[in-house]
């Protein structure tokens, strides 16, 4: 596990290229300085709207992608839904982007050559292959299972079947792979490949899933959870949720700066979006005022 | 030629006149990643309460047009972590800190002053009055003259003589002249304007407030004209008095308008959320404005947009170019 954090920069990168996936959309930026310290699980923070814009926030995408191409390329995915993502949806090859990264804790990797598998909701799953590929070079056996709601919503399932021993992929609407949610195959792939360990990213709800799943086996479970985000580098304190420390005490932590990667069995799934009375400054343990 | 930028809060010196706004720096070692702290003016803290706290549910920020809506509730480790670890941490790279207290009771005001008043690094004591007075059923302190300078007068008598007492208005308040004077007749040696004004916002997907907390407070540039307006009233019934000004302040010509409304040190906030580096080009980009415009000093630029009209502005004395 790595404590010793990576020191962001701010890049003002131009796009290389953009394309779409299925339902997504997916850009190529040339972003040197971010590639070099980037590692699997990192996260970029991407200002959107342009000089003058009226969107304070940074947008935070995991990364899919770094090449060493152009001085250093890299590639997020996502989808347009607000004004935000619509914008970057709309850029060009040759567009300037300002990002800020990489940003968080990475995925922590085993230091021997295990069965890992690696689970990915939506587009979720972009964030997995650079795993994927550390992994295989530490020697590790990688399976994947990649779900969502359709077909055109599963993220990557070409390259997961390159990549991985056996991949196995959902839909809710069956119109790929089985019917059904990651959670309903994960049990029996993990019994099939006896897995030693599970990755995992997408939803809050998948995450807890899966988390539940690993737990039943007594196997880790590392998991890179999807909050939202104002500023992605830890100053506006909205991304957070309640994860149990090592001295078992359950704090809100930022998901920007103790995350997005957090150990599953430590994160409080079904507490999300709460304040657990036991947290540490819960009201009612100390004083009670709001600000 | 450069210009001077120093200013003053009450007696302290600081280098520039930019600081961190309160809530939007954590624990300063964020923003350190990126740049050296020293190269602001001051750094000021998140509001420090005396027990920890874990703050509100989330969500607590929704993006409006030029604007953030935020509750996160004053989360934060308390005093005894905060004085362990963060305000050393601040002191040792020599970083002015500007600290900012939050409490639900004029008591527990106090006691945060008692512990600040030995602690060595604290540049000055922000009070924010923007918190419910539990003994006056959640009512904001910041929203009654008499309430706020309670809070201030007794901060003032405990804190340090040689530590400036700041008092936080809220643009909430009905008439933030007479809290800002009601701050100034307890003991406040500046005031600083202004808080974030009380905002809502309805997710008309889930058809919901979009907060968790419901009401939040709104920043960004969306309040920039509320906070110049609450800087100019003040300065005007105040000249007197050291001014932070802040709201929405995202270039240096923002920080330039709360100047020449009055304001001799400006806060960058949540300009800080979209660009980590926003306090220091802020900082250059004032200094240019200044030299653009003739001034040599900073100080000569404080409250200049309230000269009468047809007055010249004082600084242009330009001799190389007098015919004299």
């Amino acid at each position: 596990m790595s404590k010793t954090p990576v020191t962001p920069v701010q890049v003002t990168g131009t796009v290389l290229t953009t394309r779409r996936v299925d339902a997504y959309h997916a850009l190529t930026v040339v972003a040197p300085g971010i590639v070099e310290r980037f590692r699997p699980g990192h996260f970029v923070g991407v200002a959107v709207g342009g000089p003058g814009t009226s969107m304070l926030t940074r947008r935070a995408f995991s990364v899919h992608d770094v090449k060493p191409d152009y001085g250093g390329t890299v590639e997020f995915v996502f989808t347009a839904g607000g004004p935000g993502t619509t914008w970057l949806a709309e850029r060009r090859a040759r567009d300037t982007l300002d990002l800020v990264g990489p940003l968080g804790r990475p995925f922590p990797l085993p230091r021997d050559p295990v069965t890992c598998v690696l689970v990915g909701g939506e587009y979720g799953s972009a964030m997995l292959f650079a795993v994927a590929d550390a992994l295989q070079r530490r020697g590790c056996r990688v399976d994947f299972v990649l779900g969502a709601a359709s077909a055109d919503r599963v993220f990557g399932a070409l390259r997961a079947r390159r990549m991985g021993e056996t991949t196995t992929l959902t839909t809710e609407d069956g119109s790929l792979g089985m019917r059904g949610r990651v959670t309903d195959v994960l049990p029996g792939v993990i019994a099939d490949v006896r897995a030693d360990a599970v990755y995992a990213c997408g939803p809050m709800e998948t995450l807890r899933g899966v988390t539940a799943v690993a737990v039943e086996f007594d196997i880790p479970v590392q998991v890179a959870v999807e909050e939202r985000m104002a500023c992605g580098i830890g100053v506006c304190m909205t991304c957070v949720l309640p994860v149990i420390g090592d001295d078992g005490v359950t704090r809100m932590v930022r998901a920007c700066v103790e995350g997005p990667v957090f150990r599953g069995e430590r994160v409080r799934f079904d507490d999300v979006g709460t304040i657990p009375f036991d947290a540490l400054g819960a009201p009612g343990g100390g004083t009670r005022h709001a600000g | 030629m450069p210009v001077d930028m120093r200013t003053y809060l009450g007696h302290v010196e600081l280098a520039n006149p930019i600081t961190t706004a309160a809530g939007c720096a954590a624990s300063g070692a964020e923003l350190a990643q990126f740049f050296d702290l020293g190269r602001l003016g001051a750094v000021t803290t998140r509001s420090i309460t005396m027990a920890p706290r874990a703050g509100r549910p989330t969500p607590r920020m929704a993006e409006t047009p030029s604007g953030l809506l935020s509750a996160v509730g004053l989360q934060g480790p308390g005093v005894d972590a905060f004085l362990a670890r963060e305000l050393p941490w601040l002191a040792q790279r020599n970083v002015r800190t500007v600290v900012s207290i939050g409490g639900g009771t004029v008591a527990e005001y106090t006691a945060l002053a008692r512990r600040l008043t030995d602690a060595p690094g604290v540049t000055a004591v922000e009070v924010n009055l923007s918190c419910p007075n539990i003994e006056d059923r959640g009512r904001v302190f910041a929203l009654d003259g008499a309430a706020s300078a309670e809070v201030v007068a007794s901060v003032r008598s405990v804190m340090r003589y040689d530590v400036p007492v700041v008092a936080k208005l809220s643009p909430d308040a009905l008439d933030v002249v007479a809290v800002a004077r009601a701050c100034v007749d307890g003991g406040a040696d500046a005031l600083s304007m202004i808080n974030n004004p009380l905002g809502m916002s309805v997710d008309t997907d889930a058809m919901r407030p979009a907060l968790a907390a419901v009401t939040g407070g709104l920043s960004g540039p969306a309040i920039r004209p509320l906070a110049v307006r609450c800087v100019w009233q003040v300065h005007a019934a105040l000249p007197g008095v050291p001014i932070i000004g802040m709201g929405g302040v995202l270039t240096g010509r923002d920080a330039f308008e709360f100047v020449l409304a009055g304001a001799c040190v400006v806060a960058v906030g949540t300009a800080l959320f979209h660009d980590p580096y926003a306090g220091l080009r802020v900082v250059r980009e004032l200094e240019e404005i200044l030299a653009a415009r003739g001034f040599h000093r900073l100080a000569d630029a404080v409250g200049l947009a309230h000269r009468p009209p047809g007055a010249t502005t004082r600084h242009r004395t330009d001799f190389e170019e007098s015919p004299l």
